[in-house]
């Protein structure tokens, strides 16, 4: 069971930027210690803000942020310790070495030197063999490494990852979520914010919906799929038909522009799905069923329309 | 305090140093020699004597001044602006550093390159005039000031400039001019008072009066005005980077 203290803990967090553009607005967001937080939105909708305010690289409007019981304003070098941050953009020293760059997080993080703890890092993510490469050098998939191993090399218990798979190939995203599996096993609570929707999907323990600003939701993955995850069963009748029957209203069917597939929406929570019933009721009907499909509500689905919602 | 830290950054900028010697070091010890060639051997051999020293040796504490000016300038301005620019000023702003530890680190390595690069030049130097230094405490003690002052003062035009042509304004514009202006080549009791007068508002005046005064004991004003100056100018560039940082000025949005 996951500690009941959050590891941090974000209350009434509004940020205006100079030109009065509303950034955040009266965000209230727990991180629990040792999960996975996958943060979705669409673009602009301040997920990068957020994680901004909370690494220390913006300042806040109004509100608070707590890491671990610390403020990080007033104990920011107590907060900030504890985090280990992956930015979006590739920012590298161009002109380091592998092995020099990362020595030089974690010294700036104040962690004495530990060779050990770089070189198991740079295995880990598959860079040993280009510990003496100048950055400049290596793809952009290596680049994304190199800055999740700055990231690591102070040995974090909070790790932001913002848009870690952006622009990497599905090889090495394999191998990324890997090691951040592993680093959750270790005890780090990991924050990632992804477009691809699957990737939360698979990963997160916990969603996050920010939009314009604002958290529009959080919930368990597994809960959230129950709970807006509709299924769909979809008849292909043997012939066409031009309209549903009155008989079957109640089942509030959706029949296609052809006439030949008739949509059934139910709920999976629900003891009774309906389903039998209507198949009966079809038969009854005279509309003969050649097949049939289900399908379930995909996170990216319910991303979707709860975006989209007014 | 973060000491590991401030040795993280300090010796980062110290390796981009050896990285770019033939920039750091060499081209300054070559236009140091140009210009003991052009004004030392040429028109020195004109002007016999400024206040009762040689005009070759005379120029030495102005060139090293010029230097350590637009050098420290430079190195700090560059080593702020460049994460700025490339971004990978994120990992400061998010590292448990305070902002006392980053200007420690940035401006005392700029301050150290810069010093180290005075001597050098004053090692050249040595090889074309004879030198002798009366009081060789109170010239470091100027040139480590006037260093320390300097990259503050590129510490915070790197902060300040959002782009390459403003990193290089001020030095062009402003420090460039001050410093040939300043003495580097002439006393200021050879102007005519009017210029005099007007001389005396430039500050690089007080910084190479003074620094030339440990070398020959002569100088244009009085040396505690030298240093009275110098630690004025500290002081308001220390003013202005404890602002930056309080306010986050061009650092956070």
């Amino acid at each position: 069971m996951l500690s009941m203290s959050p590891i941090i803990s974000v209350a009434n967090l509004s940020k205006t930027y100079g030109s009065g553009f509303k950034a955040l607005n009266g965000i209230n967001l727990d991180i629990r210690r040792g999960e996975i937080f996958a943060l979705l939105g669409p673009n602009g909708a301040g997920k990068t803000t957020l994680i901004s305010i909370i690494c220390g690289i913006a300042n806040l409007s109004e509100g608070r942020v707590t890491v671990d019981g610390h403020d990080i304003n007033r104990d920011y070098r107590a907060a900030r310790s504890l985090i280990g941050l992956v930015p979006q953009e590739l920012h590298t020293d161009a002109f380091e070495s592998v092995w020099a760059t990362v020595s030089f997080s974690r010294g700036l993080f104040g962690k004495p030197k530990n060779p050990a703890h770089i070189e198991k890092v740079l295995k880990d993510l598959s860079l040993w063999d280009k510990k003496d490469s100048k950055i400049v050098t290596l793809s952009g998939g290596m680049k994304r490494r190199v800055m999740i191993a700055k990231a690591l090399s102070h040995e974090p218990q909070i790790l932001f990852l913002d848009e870690p798979t952006a622009g990497v190939d599905v090889e090495l995203r394999k191998g990324m979520w890997e090691v951040v599996r592993a680093l959750q096993a270790s005890g780090v609570t990991i924050i990632l914010t992804t477009h691809y929707i699957e990737e939360a999907e698979e990963m997160a323990d916990r969603i996050g919906v920010i939009n314009k600003g604002e958290i529009i939701l959080v919930e368990d993955k597994a809960g959230l799929m129950q709970k807006l995850g509709k299924k769909h069963l979809k008849l292909y009748l043997q012939s066409k038909v031009e309209a549903i029957p009155p008989a079957l209203a109640a089942y509030h069917l959706e029949l296609s522009e052809d006439g030949r597939e008739v949509t059934y929406h139910y709920d999976t929570k629900g003891d009774r799905t309906g389903i039998t019933s209507l198949l009966s009721d079809l038969r009854n009907a005279g509309i003969r069923i050649s097949d049939l499909d289900t399908t379930q509500s995909s996170l990216e689905d319910i991303f979707v329309s709860l975006v989209r919602a007014p | 305090m973060n000491w590991r830290a401030v040795q993280a950054i300090y010796l980062f900028e110290m390796a981009r140093t050896w990285r770019t010697l033939l920039q750091s070091i060499v081209s300054p010890v070559v236009s140091t020699s140009l210009y003991f060639v052009v004004f030392g051997a040429a028109i020195g051999s004109r002007i016999t004597e400024v206040d009762g020293v040689s005009y070759g040796t005379f120029i030495v504490p102005g060139l090293v001044m010029l230097s350590v000016l637009t050098q420290s300038i430079a190195n700090a301005s560059f080593g702020i602006y460049f994460p700025k620019f490339v971004g990978t000023i994120y990992e400061l702003l998010s590292a448990p550093v305070s902002y006392f530890e980053i200007v420690l680190g940035y401006v005392g390595a700029a301050a150290t390159k810069s010093i180290i690069l005075g001597l050098i030049i004053l090692a050249t130097a040595a090889l074309f005039v004879p030198l002798h230094i009366m009081h060789p405490w109170w010239m470091l003690t100027f040139l480590v000031l006037t260093a320390v002052t300097f990259s503050l003062f590129g510490f915070i035009i790197g902060i300040w400039a959002d782009g390459f042509e403003k990193l290089q304004m001020i030095p062009m514009l402003v420090v460039t001019p001050l410093t040939f202006l300043g003495g580097s080549f002439y006393s200021v009791n050879m102007l005519p008072s009017g210029w005099r007068t007007i001389t005396l508002l430039n500050p690089v005046v007080y910084l190479i009066s003074g620094f030339r005064w440990s070398f020959y004991e002569i100088a244009d004003v009085s040396v505690a005005l030298s240093l009275g100056m110098t630690l004025s100018f500290l002081a308001v560039c220390m003013v202005l980077v404890w602002w930056i940082f309080r306010t986050g000025y061009r650092l956070k949005n």
